[in-house]
Formats: structure tokens, C-alpha cells, sequence
């Protein structure tokens, strides 16, 4: 089994014509590389009617109505995260309740809202009630603020865990660019974060210095919009010299012991 | 077709640790591990040196044990006076090619310097490898404030002498279309793309750009060890392509970018 814990699909209303290959290109794709499940967020419209990473309420919702028909149309193979933007407390929590309700497997917040603020413990303590993870978008190490979001960084994510110890968190790509080692400093003691993989960075020593930060019980492989990576860093970390009790809980086993029990029954 | 990876380095990196490279034996292991028969192999730290000298004598003697697997491939310094003496030193240890770094090394990368260089590289029949980025832009050490290589630099370049050969590392997809439609057919067949920084699907870029620039325009090259090597490999392997292109990619574009002599 082999879980992707970080892909995006796309809508009619992501703004470009060739979303629907898009989005089978990478379902082609998955079976080349072998993966059993898909687990996966639309961001709104994609900027398309609003920001990627500030997306509106309607947006919102629209995505999450398409992201339960790929679920949908794809069963056992496709699963949802329920995209929220936290700034509309309410909508928030009204679309955790009835997207998980209907399937969904996640929480999947991009960069509306720092991490630490306040506004993200409503949609924390959702989480854990209803005993799912919540992927969080990450610059790893923001130094600055950048146009398009209000990102956070590792530091930030772990102020929320912190506050919300019985909630798992998933630090979104750690290959998605940016200082990944100050991330792993940050994370050694924050059990309840997980770290996924995704995202175009390939550096060599970043998988060796995960490993040895928060070993292979807290990594979950993904891929984010670059399969190619992906690939390439779950082969380079078979090339390594993991026991495969180890290489499998970063393949599947810590995604399958962080989401509902049973999420992926049927994805083998 | 022996596979034939153009984008290696050895050497520390001047801006972070790294732990797996900086050695051949690690080089050589990963190049075993995914049956690579031959890299060009620039040296990191010389990128940074005012005079690159010393520190392509240091790649010589690092890869020469080596020499049939490793190709040395040195860093000029066009803003160096007598340049052409290493120019001269990168013929003489048998360099397939010859490293220029002109945002790291101060100079304009179209500028007169680069020309001059440009010029002296056609006649000697050596190429050029420029690198658009090493590292990605939101990961950059503070103090690395280089910019990275312009499209207009390889466009401005490759008109400059009609007999020079560029080969351009860790592009992306819009670069690759800016300079490749910015160019005659004829000055676009001396440019060659390694394919370490394009990406593959859902977007498929590589795939796109197959089609679009054409198959005889890419080569293998995977930017170890700053990247990890399998990440190139994977990238081919989700395309399915073609015997025939998959052998060019893997080398034999390099040898049609050369000619018969290269």
C-alpha cells in the first residue's frame, strides 16, 4: 500500500481549460508509481475567483462538492480533504461537520490565517472530536510575508499543536521549498505533527536529517503537484537502509494509524 | 545506450552542510545504484572563488582516478585576467565542458566579459554549461542574493558567436519555451536542456516540453548531490517514451549536439 497523504485536484472553476486531464493525468500517474490512495484538497478556484490561499466561502464550498465527487468516483482510491479557510468561523466548521459526515477523511487548511492564531482552535478542536488529521500548508522558515498568503512556518504550526495536543497535524511538504532543516529543529519534540514529504524539493540530506530528526514514525510520503519528486524521493529512500517495517510506516502505516480507522480499508 | 548524467557536482556547498556529497565514492555509488555510466562533474565550491584555478586543479585530481566515469568539468572566471590559461588547463585535463557562473562570479551574464569568453569557448570547441538556479529561490541562504540566470543571458549568448554550444542546467519550463522560440532553429540546435529541474505530471512539463521544443533538445542530468538522483529517473520513467528518445535523453543527444567530434 502506498498513500499519498498531500495531492490536489482541480474544478471547472480552477481557471484553466485542461483541468480534467489534469486531474487523470494524475490518477495515471499513481498507478505507474503504485499509488493505493489518493488522499487529496482542491484550493477554492485556485485563484480563479478567489486567492489559492485565501479562498471565499463559496469557493470553498464548490471545491469540497467536487472534491466529494472524486471521492466519490473513484472509491477506495480517491479520499478528501475538507478545505476550510478559518476565517469564516462558522462555514468552517459547518463544512468540517458535514464533509467528514459524508466521507471526508481530513481537515485541509492552506494559508488563510497564521497557524497560531486563535481563530485556528475552533477548527483544531473539531479535529480532534472527530478524530482527524489536519494537513497545514508550511513555508518552511518564513522570514518574511509573501504576496498570495499568510503562510506559516514550522514554529507556527507547533504553537497550535501545543494548544492542541490531541490533534494530529501534518506539516505540508517539507520539500515544498524553503529551510527544511530549521523545520525539523523546530519539530523533534512536537509529537503530534507529522511531516509530509511532498512538494518539488529534492534536496539529498533532506530525507537523511527527517529520518534522524523525527525518525520514520512521524514522515508520511506525498506528493504535492510534482509527482515526479515524489517518486523520486520514496525511491531514494528505499535505496536507504531502512528496515521495511520503517519504510512501510512512512509508505502507509503512519497515514493509516493518523486518519479514521479504517479510512483506507479497500485502498490495498 | 550508457547513460550519461551532466549535471553532478562534488565539493562542499558554500551556502549549507552536505552531509552524503562532497566525495566521488558517493558520486559513484549513487551513480552504480541507478546504472549512470558517465557524469560531468563540476566542483561547488569554485563557483564562488575569484580565481577558480586551484580549485579545478583540486577537481582534476579528485575525478582522475575516475577518469572513465567522471569527466571534470571545470568553473572559468571570464572576469579573471588570462582566463584562457584555464580554459587552456580545462582542455588539457580532457573537459567535455566548462562551468560559468557570471550571477555568482559579478558579472553581467550577457555582458562584454561573457562574450569574450563565448567567443574563446567556440574557437577552442568546448562548451558552455550555465546554471539557471542551484538552490530554490525560498530556501536561498540571507547572503545568497545572486540572481538567477535571465533567459535573455542564454538568448544574448548563443547569437553572440555562431559556433558556440550551451548547455543549460536546472530550467524550468518557461525558460526552456523563452529561449527556445527566442531563437532561429539553427542557433536553438547548439542549446541542450538537462531535464533535473522540469517537472513531470499531473502538469508535465517535460512531457510537454518533448513534444513542443522536441526530444533532441534534452539531457539526462540530475543536479546531484544538491538533489536527490532518483528524482530525474522517476521523471523519465512516468513518461513511457520511445526507445529511441529515451536513448537520446540518456545520451545520444549529446553526442548529435557535439557533432561527430564531440
Amino acid at each position: 500500500m502506498l498513500i499519498d497523504v498531500h495531492a490536489h485536484f482541480y474544478t471547472e472553476r480552477s481557471g484553466r481549460a485542461d483541468w480534467r486531464s489534469v486531474n487523470a493525468r494524475r490518477l495515471a500517474a499513481g498507478e505507474r508509481v503504485g499509488i493505493t490512495a489518493h488522499v487529496a484538497s482542491i484550493l477554492g478556484s485556485w485563484g480563479h475567483r478567489s486567492p489559492t490561499y485565501f479562498p471565499s466561502p463559496a469557493d470553498v464550498t464548490h471545491a469540497n462538492d467536487a472534491m466529494m465527487e472524486l471521492q466519490r468516483a473513484h472509491p477506495g482510491l480517491v479520499f478528501g480533504y475538507c478545505l476550510v479557510n478559518p476565517n469564516y468561523t462558522e462555514h468552517a466548521l459547518d463544512e468540517i461537520e458535514r464533509r467528514l459526515d459524508a466521507g471526508m477523511v481530513g481537515i485541509k487548511l492552506a494559508a488563510s490565517r497564521r497557524a497560531n492564531d486563535p481563530l485556528l482552535d475552533p477548527v483544531a478542536g473539531a479535529a480532534m472530536e472527530r478524530g482527524v488529521p489536519i494537513l497545514h500548508h508550511v513555508w518552511q522558515h518564513r522570514r518574511r510575508d509573501w504576496p498570495g498568503q499568510e503562510a506559516s512556518d514550522a514554529a507556527e504550526l507547533a504553537e497550535l499543536a501545543e494548544r492542541h495536543p490531541g490533534t494530529q497535524f501534518i506539516l505540508a511538504h517539507l520539500g515544498g521549498g524553503g529551510d527544511w532543516s530549521h523545520s525539523l529543529r523546530v519539530l523533534r519534540e512536537h509529537g503530534n505533527v507529522w511531516i509530509d514529504l511532498s512538494g518539488s524539493g529534492v534536496d539529498t540530506d533532506m530525507m537523511h536529517q527527517a529520518l534522524e530528526a523525527v525518525g520514520p514514525a512521524r514522515l508520511l510520503w506525498g506528493t504535492d503537484v510534482t509527482m515526479g519528486t515524489g517518486w523520486g524521493k520514496l525511491r531514494y529512500l528505499e535505496s536507504l537502509e531502512l528496515e521495511r517495517p520503517d519504510l512501510d510506516l512512512i509508505r502507509c502505516g503512519n497515514a493509516s494509524a493518523i486518519f479514521p480507522e479504517g479510512a483506507f480499508d479497500g485502498a490495498d | 545506450m550508457a547513460l550519461t548524467d551532466v549535471a553532478t557536482f562534488v565539493g562542499q556547498y558554500p551556502y549549507r552542510h552536505l552531509e552524503q556529497a562532497v566525495s566521488t565514492d558517493w558520486l559513484l555509488m549513487q551513480m552504480d545504484r541507478l546504472e549512470i555510466a558517465r557524469a560531468w562533474v563540476g566542483y561547488l565550491p569554485s563557483m564562488l572563488h575569484k580565481d577558480p584555478a586551484p580549485a579545478n586543479a583540486a577537481l582534476a585530481d579528485l575525478t582522475a582516478p575516475h577518469h572513465d566515469r567522471l569527466l571534470p568539468a571545470p568553473t572559468l572566471h571570464p572576469g579573471q585576467p588570462r582566463f584562457e590559461d584555464d580554459l587552456n588547463a580545462a582542455i588539457a585535463m580532457g573537459a567535455p565542458a566548462v562551468h560559468l557562473y557570471p550571477q555568482y562570479q559579478g558579472m553581467d551574464p550577457a555582458g562584454g566579459e561573457m562574450r569574450v569568453a563565448a567567443a574563446a569557448l567556440a574557437v577552442a570547441d568546448m562548451p558552455a554549461v550555465l546554471t539557471v538556479r542551484l538552490e530554490d529561490t525560498r530556501q536561498r541562504h540571507p547572503a545568497d542574493l545572486s540572481p538567477e540566470l535571465p533567459a535573455a543571458a542564454v538568448r544574448a549568448l548563443i547569437r553572440s558567436d555562431a559556433e558556440l554550444h550551451l548547455l543549460v542546467l536546472h530550467a524550468d519550463r518557461a525558460f526552456v519555451e523563452e529561449v527556445h522560440f527566442g531563437l532561429t532553429p539553427d542557433e536553438a540546435r547548439r542549446v541542450l536542456w538537462d531535464i533535473s529541474w522540469l517537472w513531470g505530471p499531473p502538469e508535465d512539463h517535460l512531457g510537454i516540453l518533448l513534444e513542443t521544443v522536441g526530444p533532441e533538445r534534452f539531457i539526462f542530468g540530475t543536479g546531484m548531490p544538491l538533489r536527490v538522483p532518483d528524482a530525474a529517473v522517476a521523471k523519465l520513467d512516468l513518461l513511457d517514451l520511445p526507445a529511441s528518445q529515451r536513448d537520446g535523453i540518456e545520451g545520444g543527444n549529446l553526442q548529435r549536439w557535439r557533432g561527430p567530434s564531440g
